[in-house]
């Protein structure tokens, strides 16, 4: 009975659901990262001239809603929804934005893996004729996750090297239709659950890669695409353990795909900037897909590309518990049409 | 989820890819930093003593002073830079305590006076006060026994 | 030669500090109680004196010190005022620190707020 699904866990879209603008805003150390010049905004002060870092991290998110909604060329009157999430407890950033852009809102949460948790479920509503437009965001901000997840800011103490570092941004995009299609989600493959019984919050990058490993496999196997079909295939915020990891995972399955595969995690930092093992967040994947990769689609540098957003589901009072870490990876393919 | 004896493969797998701290460098930072703290502390001490202080009164007027200044330093926004590169030479001292009451209480105090940051101020020398001063009744209680 | 002692037996209390903190997945809090509650063991079992004595503030200065001293002063209080020196003899010895830590670290708190990292 099932029309649009491929495989076990694929959806297929097939009316041609475009990525019609994105925006991103991101934090002085994101600006100062590789990636750099690509975002639309960047902080001169990661508290946003607001009072609080929850504050900070809601306006930014809104502006990077707004920012997508404007290069889109639309107005707020023309979205019907707002699909978003952030890492903070009951989405306290993405409600609040959405309470003041007045737009009818759906919070999503997949931890970070929550932008292609967004543009899944976006892509589905603009396919299947339940909206015109709408938005898939997400945000995440180091200052409000370190003090949700982790120590105050100015508790001094010493990273351990598999430590990722929460990036500080918010990434949005309009999902929509036009007559002419352009830049087309095509495939999106929700993954299952992955727990490799990882109890160290500090290596997250190895408790996620099973689950990214997983989605990559039912991606190719529920499509039937052959391994060398994508330019790029963008884990979201494995880092640079993660990357190794799941590389390794996946040369053992007899799939090389070592040449097209990177991590955002791994791209949004230099080295330099001390990250340790690199970026991490909702944030990490969305603002790299809304302000590096669509740019490069546009300018058809890139032409078919596979998101995978990673996301670690713990709590802090799973954690406090002594549960292991189950990861979960969401895969979405955008491609030139 | 896993079996536990998956689970414990795969860690072992995952540690060949995780880099090692830097343990020579990390360990010759911790103890000579800590060791000059000390030092500087004895040093402190010796000048008040020989002022006509008593030992005690000296002793716990430089402990006070190691712990007004991480509070500054931590007010400042400089002492977890300083911890970052010294690690134990600063967080084992009185010092490192004396942090882990400012950060949390400067941190949540947009949450309130009373419930943010007088109640943070304990996150974590909360459960040091309480392992510390419990212990000290045990052991106080056991040497009432011992010398009764 | 007391700068020697201190220096050499503050250093080694960190650098057991730092293996902790770089081989173990204890978290900060934990190694915090960790030190102040093996201080006020080796206190009890009349080891941490002598370090005391020899090593002066590099004893002293950290954390197990502050285990030494609640120690310390439960069982000097015993000797004297019999057991209710064991429920105020460890608080009233060390009672000038914590309330300077509290009432200082308290209005520190007030005056400052967080930074992000640059």
């Amino acid at each position: 009975m099932i029309k649009n699904m491929v495989g076990k866990q694929t959806l297929c879209f097939r009316n041609q659901p475009e990525i019609l603008g994105t925006g991103s805003v991101v934090g002085v150390k994101e600006g100062k990262g590789p990636l750099g010049e690509c975002f639309d905004v960047v902080l001169e002060e990661d508290i946003y001239g607001e009072k609080t870092w929850e504050k900070a991290e809601t306006k930014m998110l809104k502006e990077a809603i707004l920012l997508s909604i404007k290069k889109a060329g639309k107005t707020k009157e023309q979205i019907n929804a707002i699909l978003s999430g952030d890492l903070l407890n009951q989405l306290m950033s993405a409600s609040f934005s959405a309470r003041d852009l007045q737009i009818p809102f759906l919070g999503l949460y997949g931890a970070c893996s929550t932008m292609t948790e967004s543009m899944i479920v976006g892509a589905v509503l603009v396919d299947g004729g339940y909206a015109d437009h709408v938005v898939a965001a997400a945000s995440s901000h180091y200052c409000t996750a370190e003090r949700q997840f982790r120590m105050p800011l100015e508790h001094g103490n010493q990273r351990p090297p598999s430590a990722h570092w929460t990036v500080t941004g918010s990434g949005s995009v309009v999902i929509g239709k036009t007559d002419h299609p352009y830049i087309c989600c095509t495939y999106g493959t929700i993954g299952k659950i992955v727990d490799p019984g990882i109890t160290d919050t500090n290596q997250m990058g190895a408790a996620m890669a099973p689950a990214a490993l997983d989605t990559v496999i039912t991606h190719f196997s529920d499509t039937g695409r052959p391994l060398d079909y994508y330019d790029m295939i963008l884990t979201g915020d494995l880092g640079h353990i993660g990357k190794d990891i799941l590389l390794d995972m996946m040369k053992k399955q007899g799939m090389d795909l070592e040449k097209v595969y990177n991590d955002c995690g791994v791209l949004i930092y230099d080295r330099e900037q001390d990250t340790h093992s690199g970026g991490s967040g909702c944030g990490c994947s969305a603002v790299t897909f809304s302000g590096y990769i669509f740019d490069k689609l546009i300018k058809g540098q890139l032409k078919k590309i596979l998101l995978i957003s990673t996301g670690a589901l713990m709590t802090t009072t799973s954690s406090q518990q002594g549960n292991s870490i189950p990861g979960i990876a969401h895969a979405i393919a955008v491609e030139i049409c | 989820m896993f079996s536990n004896e998956k689970a414990k493969s795969y860690e072992q797998y995952v540690s060949q890819f995780t880099p090692k701290p830097k343990y020579f460098y990390n360990a010759v930072k911790a103890f000579v930093i800590g060791g000059l703290i000390c030092m500087a502390a004895y040093y402190v001490q010796s000048i008040l003593i020989e002022k006509g202080m008593g030992k005690g009164d000296a002793g716990t007027i430089v402990t006070i002073l190691l712990i007004c200044t991480a509070q500054l330093l931590t007010g400042f926004g400089w002492f977890d830079s300083i911890a970052k590169f010294a690690g134990g030479g600063v967080i084992v001292p009185i010092t490192g305590f004396a942090n882990s009451m400012v950060s949390p209480a400067m941190e949540f105090k947009k949450e309130g006076l009373v419930l943010g940051a007088g109640s943070k101020l304990f996150t974590i020398a909360g459960p040091v006060l309480v392992w510390g001063i419990s212990t000290s009744v045990v052991i106080g209680i056991i040497y009432w026994l011992l010398t009764k | 030669m007391d700068y020697f002692w201190t220096f050499l037996i503050g250093g080694v209390i960190c650098l057991i500090g730092q293996i902790l903190i770089d081989t173990t997945k204890l978290t900060p809090p934990r190694i915090l109680v960790i030190f102040v509650v093996a201080g006020a063991l080796f206190t009890g079992l009349g080891l941490y004196q002598p370090l005391v004595e020899l090593g002066k503030n590099g004893a002293t200065v950290p954390l197990p010190g502050f285990g030494y001293l609640l120690a310390k002063g439960a069982m000097d209080a015993v000797r004297e005022d019999g057991f209710m020196g064991a429920l105020t003899g460890g608080i009233k010895n060390s009672a000038a620190g914590i309330a300077a830590a509290i009432t200082f670290g308290y209005i520190v708190a007030l005056i400052f707020t967080p930074k992000s990292i640059r």
